[in-house]
């Protein structure tokens, strides 16, 4: 049910943050709540988090969510 | 007693000679650069009796210090037509640096039709015809060494379209498991084929372990070293498990996923050929997803990628390779893009030059975007048998460009870009436009600190602090492929301070020398400024140092940005070297 204390944003998930929970998936949250609350949410250890993306664009922990928001979540990765 | 060892083609006599003062305290890179740089006119044809090639294993090569094994060659490069050093894994470094040889230069070229080999022992090096091999695949190539010398034998192999002298051509050689790894950019494949080589072996078996002048020290050195490669993230876990294929999902969120063509930043079939994918496909194929390609490698980021049958396709399955056929070509069909690796393994041809020349000659109407199938054919028959098609091809992106008049092509000082969309990562295109390699990622990586918050974070989407980054990052990669350490040691490094420090030390015990970190970070920008001198006086202007137009009037989706760096400010970055 959609009401202004709801925020509805599609979460990713991707690597090793996978295994155990979803690779896409719509969640609603309260509004005020921030990507932190996400990330606990999810059970994910925040010194696990290597990026954080909205609509593509790097984003902090702190920062609130919007309705719609693309959430793409990261552990530490690298390659060449 | 360190040596150099001279392999003259034109009259296939060797010289072994000591170590000059000022090549010493060189390995890797540096040396090779240094030595192409006293000896190589810079304005001599790349395929002339002018041009050499020298390898040079790493300063801590031979070692029991994890991930030292990368070997160095270089020349100057038929490709760009600038200086040229690319690396490789395998057994080489190990080998080379155990027979004491800090440089083997092959100089001249033979004239007449005979083919030769290069036989290196303890004893020195020997010059013999070869007839078995020539026009075969590389894999037929170490088929055959080990039939005759024994399955321990170092092999440098060259396939046909290095003997053709393709512009595309790689160098390649001898991993522990017998597949191949290779000097993959800028051509040097069609500098050993101008000077009929078809390829070297190397009999470590009666040489003795490298000498560590302080033993204790090194000890404490490489434990420490060791360590912070399993601590960290990136080195420890991310590589080891996913592979570089992880970077496919990463670069897509961000946009900097080049997509047909580098005409957009998303590919809508990512998830089929993505790093997530490709572990699970390895997994339920009983594959190897951690596997390393030299001996003592602590981040094992290769893998054993097998076919529907559990039957050994390709190894080495990298990102690039992976994004240049699956989202630039758009081949959307795993199977397909692990069997063009395969091949392009054992004709001996880099895998990025060839696979973005593919998304060209799609755009110019060869064949369509997306076929697969097609690509496998121009491989196999066109390409590997040197048809005037094949010919073409093989002259890499933008010979196919030009032919074809496509004026979207993605290249800098004539190299193709690698993954990573310079409008979208501003960054990576400096370094792209700066570095005196011509595209290069690895030669100034700043995707650890644009897009994977390693050693920091610089917004990839502005072109503030790029230059300063890019220039930091180029400076200690050159530095680093002088150690014959993999790449891959930086992202520790950026994060972790003992993983420098420890490094530092390593080569002091083994040399008993005492270098600290000043002297580290002269030693890369002094290759730098070798490496730019060369290229100016070859005719590789500050003018090149830019990125193809189309960058500049289309914009790239989702972010809809544009390369827009200033000129001043690219040009600011070999400013600094001037002093």
């Amino acid at each position: 049910m959609l009401s202004e204390d709801t925020v509805t944003i599609t979460v990713r998930l991707f690597a090793s943050f996978r295994p155990g929970r979803f690779r896409e998936a719509s969640r609603g949250y309260p509004a005020g709540a921030r990507i932190a609350d996400v990330i606990a949410d999810l059970a994910i250890d925040p010194k696990e988090i290597g990026m954080i993306f909205v609509a593509g664009k790097h984003a902090d922990p702190d920062r609130a969510l919007t309705t719609g928001d693309q959430l793409a979540l990261f552990p530490l990765l690298g390659g060449g | 007693m360190v040596k150099i060892i001279r392999v003259n083609m034109t009259d296939r006599t060797v010289r072994v000679e000591p170590v000059p003062e000022a090549w010493l305290g060189l390995g890797g890179r540096a040396l090779t650069s240094a030595i192409v740089a006293a000896e190589v006119p810079p304005t001599c044809h790349p395929l002339g009796p002018s041009n050499k090639l020298v390898f040079a294993p790493g300063l801590l090569s031979g070692t029991a210090a994890a991930n030292s094994g990368r070997c160095s060659a270089g020349a100057k490069s038929p490709l760009t037509g600038g200086i040229k050093e690319s690396n490789a894994g395998g057994t080489v470094a190990r080998q080379l640096a155990r027979l004491g040889i800090h440089a083997l230069i092959i100089e001249g070229k033979p004239t007449g039709e005979a083919w030769y080999s290069i036989r290196v022992d303890n004893n020195g090096a020997v010059v013999e015809q070869e007839t078995e091999t020539i026009g075969k695949g590389n894999f037929a190539v170490l088929e055959s060494a080990n039939r005759r010398w024994g399955e321990e034998i170092g092999v440098i192999t060259l396939g046909p379209p290095g003997e053709h002298m393709m512009a595309i051509a790689n160098i390649s050689t001898k991993d522990p498991d017998g597949k191949l790894r290779s000097f993959g950019r800028g051509g040097l494949g069609a500098v050993m084929g101008s000077k009929r080589l078809k390829f070297i072996t190397l009999d470590d078996s009666e040489a003795k372990n490298v000498p560590i002048v302080d033993r204790r020290a090194f000890l404490d050195a490489s434990q420490r070293f060791g360590q912070t490669l399993v601590d960290h993230p990136v080195s420890g876990k991310g590589l080891t498990v996913y592979g570089t294929a992880v970077l496919v999902n990463i670069l897509n969120e961000i946009g900097g996923l080049p997509t047909r063509n580098f005409t957009t930043g998303q590919y809508a079939d990512h998830d089929k050929i993505s790093g997530e994918t490709i572990h699970d496909t390895i997994v339920a194929r009983h594959g190897e997803p951690t596997h390393n390609c030299q001996l003592g490698c602590k981040i094992q980021c290769s893998q054993i990628y097998n076919d529907k049958d559990g039957k050994y396709l390709t190894s080495g399955f990298e990102y690039e390779t992976i994004w240049a056929l699956g989202a630039d070509c758009c081949i959307n069909d795993l199977d397909q893009i692990a069997e063009a690796d395969a091949i392009m393994d054992d004709l001996g041809v880099d895998s990025i030059e060839t696979s973005v020349m593919f998304g060209v000659a799609m755009e110019a109407g060869i064949l369509p975007f997306g076929d697969g199938a097609g690509v496998l054919r121009l491989l196999r028959e066109e390409i590997g048998k040197a048809t005037p098609l094949g010919r073409i091809l093989g002259g890499g992106t933008g010979a196919v460009g030009r032919a074809y008049g496509v004026t979207r092509v993605p290249v800098v000082k004539n190299q193709a870009i690698p993954a990573y969309d310079p409008r979208s990562v501003k960054g990576i295109g400096v370094t792209y436009a700066t570095t005196t390699q011509g595209a290069d990622h690895t030669a100034g990586y700043t995707i650890a600190t644009n897009v994977l918050n390693v050693g920091g974070r610089v917004d990839p989407l502005k072109n503030e602090g790029q230059v300063e980054l890019s220039r930091n990052l180029q400076i200690a990669t050159a530095a680093i492929d002088s150690t014959g350490m993999c790449i891959f040691i930086a992202f520790p490094a950026l994060d972790i301070p003992d993983c420098l420090v420890s490094l530092i030390e390593m080569v002091n015990a083994r040399y008993g020398i005492k270098l600290t970190a000043d002297d580290v970070t002269a030693l890369g920008k002094n290759t730098l400024k070798i490496e730019r001198a060369f290229n100016l006086a070859a005719g590789i202007g500050p003018e090149q140092d830019r990125l193809p137009e189309f960058f500049e009037l289309e914009k790239i989706a989702p972010h809809d940005v544009k390369w827009d760096m200033p000129t001043e400010e690219l040009q600011s970055f070999w400013k600094a070297f001037a002093d």
